[in-house]
């Protein structure tokens, strides 16, 4: 006799809410043990590396303000792609969207270094948004028009994106002034965006991130475009019948999504650098760590915001465990890696069965 | 212009191209094959960068190059049974499963390979010398002069296209990815065939970023792929989903990669030829698009699409 043992999934009917609220929390501590597990592979107390993540994000005001400057642009691109997935448009490009913007505004802010402040920064939020839009609309409509596949191309425009920033900084903007460094010249006074007190943070970026995840919110909860947004997404065919245009609604959803991205971009150059850097230093893949804020967020734009300064939070202890335990700086990947893959599992279990069948098998002689 | 043709065409241009490219073409066979079965995998880059820090580790420590070059294949294989067991058991968002054990090998491979910052190979993969066809001019440099991984990656093109097109696996992998219903009602299991699929697309992965560790560079250094996974992603595509354009694909993008240095003596800027596979990419997605064009150049059509058993009554 053989017995064969089989792992099935199956949909659960009705998810019980408290599975739906426990799934990612336990997700999340198993996500930890894993790699707690890789930790003490390398000689690393997880623990103490833990604890040491936990102060150097929200252990102290310095850390705590660090933690909010990353989580500005997390959470932009967050919300745009809480907005996108919901469509079931995987746009996977923030990262290309964001740093068009930050290109787009820094052109601006270089050709008009003597506009009054309030007009120049609006104008770079505003050339910002609609670069990183224009950069978002390029797979929206490949998809939309010619059912081009969007993960791959949203993804290539990433690097089309990041080449051009490296053309442009190494090429015809660079600073006659950096000395070799592949730097614009710095932004005039006018282009620079104001801090709070003696932090990094860009409070205008932050308030215009935080008004945007509640119009995102508004916007899917209670509007009819809302509405066909979360149609088009659960079910498409019926979204056709009731006659909703594809087109319309992608196109839409990639103008928000990849024009919130574009506004992270403008954040970077106006509120931390003062300039256009070579890509890797503008964002250290905020738009590809954004994919993970608007997952465990449950693709909820409000979620997004607490979800931005848990992964910002992750960012700054990884730089503190790189300090204190003497971790390489990829040590983050780990966690968001591990994290993602998780949250991915945990969400699956809240919403499907898993069984492990066996069945028993007589030979037949 | 004449400047410009005799740096493309020089020589040690060509021979530049076949070594770059050789990585890119061991990522992209397997990844053709994984994609064949109809499963996406974004995870490559994280895979290959698995490969390079295990068959660096395993070379330093037993100075065995091919016993690296096993173990790094198996290092890229696990990982992709993650995403195998997520994209194809749990049936989650490949494209989201795949980024995720990319982050993951980036960082456990940086974890890993700290120590071996900086330090010497234990052993290296040099070039073979064959006794007068490698002494030929011209002819010799050109087609005799390469590390032995770069005729076992060749050899593997000639057999992989076999496979595919001509044996009853072959047709099992494509049918699985173009119609995993058919396939299934034919007896074909497409779960155990994704997953080697999938399995074997991670080992290819492994071994492409071993080349790079313990043949190309040879050293290890963090996040040494640096974007070579998401070219073979790229390639997989450029090259239509076929071992034989695969080669071609690889060595032209590969030939890319080392004038990018070259040229920029010349007045081309670097990033705007790296440019270029991308911006290919895009266009041969998109030409590709219409029904008819996708069944001339045999894009999977259950690319991505998990697959559920309907319960027959």
């Amino acid at each position: 006799m053989r017995r064969i043992v089989s792992i099935e999934v199956e949909k659960r009917l009705a998810p019980p809410r408290w599975l739906q609220i426990l799934a990612p929390v336990l997700s999340l501590l198993l996500a930890l043990s894993a790699i707690g597990i890789i930790f003490l592979l390398v000689g690393v107390d997880p623990f103490f590396a833990y604890s040491e993540i936990f102060q150097g994000a929200f252990g102290s005001v310095y850390g705590l303000s660090e933690t909010v400057v990353k989580s500005i642009p997390l959470m932009l691109c967050g919300v745009g792609l809480t907005l996108a997935f919901r469509a079931r448009f995987w746009n996977i490009g923030a990262e290309g969207q964001l740093l068009i913007g930050a290109t787009c505004a820094t052109a601006l802010a270089l050709a008009y270094p003597e506009w009054p402040k309030a007009v120049l920064l609006s104008a770079m939020f505003l050339v910002g948004f609609v670069g990183g839009a224009l950069w978002g609309l390029i797979p929206a409509i490949l998809k939309a028009r010619w059912r081009v596949d969007e993960t791959i191309t949203s993804l290539m425009m990433v690097y089309i994106a990041s080449n051009l920033v490296k053309y442009l900084v190494y090429g015809p903007w660079k600073g006659p002034e950096e000395r070799g460094f592949p730097y614009t010249s710095k932004f005039s006074p006018s282009a620079q965006l104001p801090r709070l007190a003696w932090t990094r943070i860009h409070y205008p970026t932050l308030l215009l991130a935080l008004a945007l995840a509640v119009v995102v919110y508004v916007l899917i909860r209670y509007t009819k475009w809302g509405y066909q947004i979360r149609v088009t997404g659960e079910n498409p065919a019926a979204a056709r019948y009731a006659g909703m245009s594809y087109l319309k609604t992608v196109i839409l959803v990639m103008i928000l999504s990849g024009g919130l991205a574009g506004v992270a971009g403008v954040g970077e150059v106006a509120g931390i650098h003062y300039r256009l850097r070579y890509p890797e230093g503008i964002s250290p893949g905020y738009g590809f760590t954004a994919i993970i804020v608007a997952w465990l967020a449950r693709l909820n734009p409000l979620g997004a915001v607490v979800t931005s300064l848990l992964l910002g939070g992750l960012l700054v202890g990884g730089d503190a465990i790189q300090v204190s335990l003497g971790l390489p700086s990829a040590t983050v990947y780990v966690f968001n890696g591990a994290i993602l893959l998780f949250v991915l599992a945990g969400d699956l279990i809240a919403r499907y069965r898993i069984r492990l069948k066996s069945m028993e098998l007589k030979e037949v002689s | 212009m004449r400047e410009f043709l005799l740096t493309v065409f020089s020589l040690s241009t060509l021979q530049g191209a076949v070594r770059a490219g050789t990585p890119l073409l061991l990522g992209t066979l397997g990844e053709v094959y994984a994609e064949r079965s109809g499963v996406l995998n974004l995870g490559v880059e994280g895979m290959m960068i698995m490969g390079s820090v295990t068959a660096f580790g395993v070379a330093y420590t037993t100075g065995n190059i091919w016993l690296a070059i096993l173990l790094a294949a198996l290092a890229g294989g696990l990982l992709a049974l993650i995403h195998a067991f997520t994209s194809i058991t749990l049936r989650v968002n490949q494209v989201v499963s795949g980024l995720a054990i990319t982050m993951l090998g980036l960082g456990v491979s940086g974890i890993l390979g700290k120590r071996y910052i900086g330090q010497p190979p234990g052993v290296r993969l040099g070039a073979i010398n064959i006794p007068v066809l490698s002494d030929l001019p011209i002819i010799g440099p050109l087609f005799f002069r390469y590390d032995p991984m770069v005729y076992i990656s060749i050899l593997l093109v000639v057999v992989l296209w076999f496979v595919l097109y001509r044996t009853r696996w072959g047709l099992s992998l494509r049918s699985v990815g173009e119609s995993p219903a058919t396939a299934d009602a034919l007896g074909v299991n497409v779960v155990r065939v994704r997953y080697l699929a999938v399995f074997f697309g991670g080992m290819m992965a492994g071994v492409g970023g071993a080349y790079l560790s313990v043949v190309y560079a040879p050293a290890w250094i963090e996040g040494m792929t640096a974007g070579a996974g998401w070219i073979v992603i790229a390639l997989t595509i450029f090259a239509m989903w076929d071992p034989v354009r695969a080669l071609l694909g690889a060595y032209l993008f590969g030939g890319v990669r080392v004038l990018q240095y070259r040229l920029q003596d010349l007045g081309v800027s670097p990033p705007l030829l790296n440019m270029l596979p991308f911006i290919f990419t895009i266009l041969v997605l998109w030409m590709s698009a219409g029904e008819a064009m996708r069944k001339h150049i045999g894009a999977p059509a259950a690319l991505m699409q998990p697959y559920v058993r309907e319960e027959r009554g």
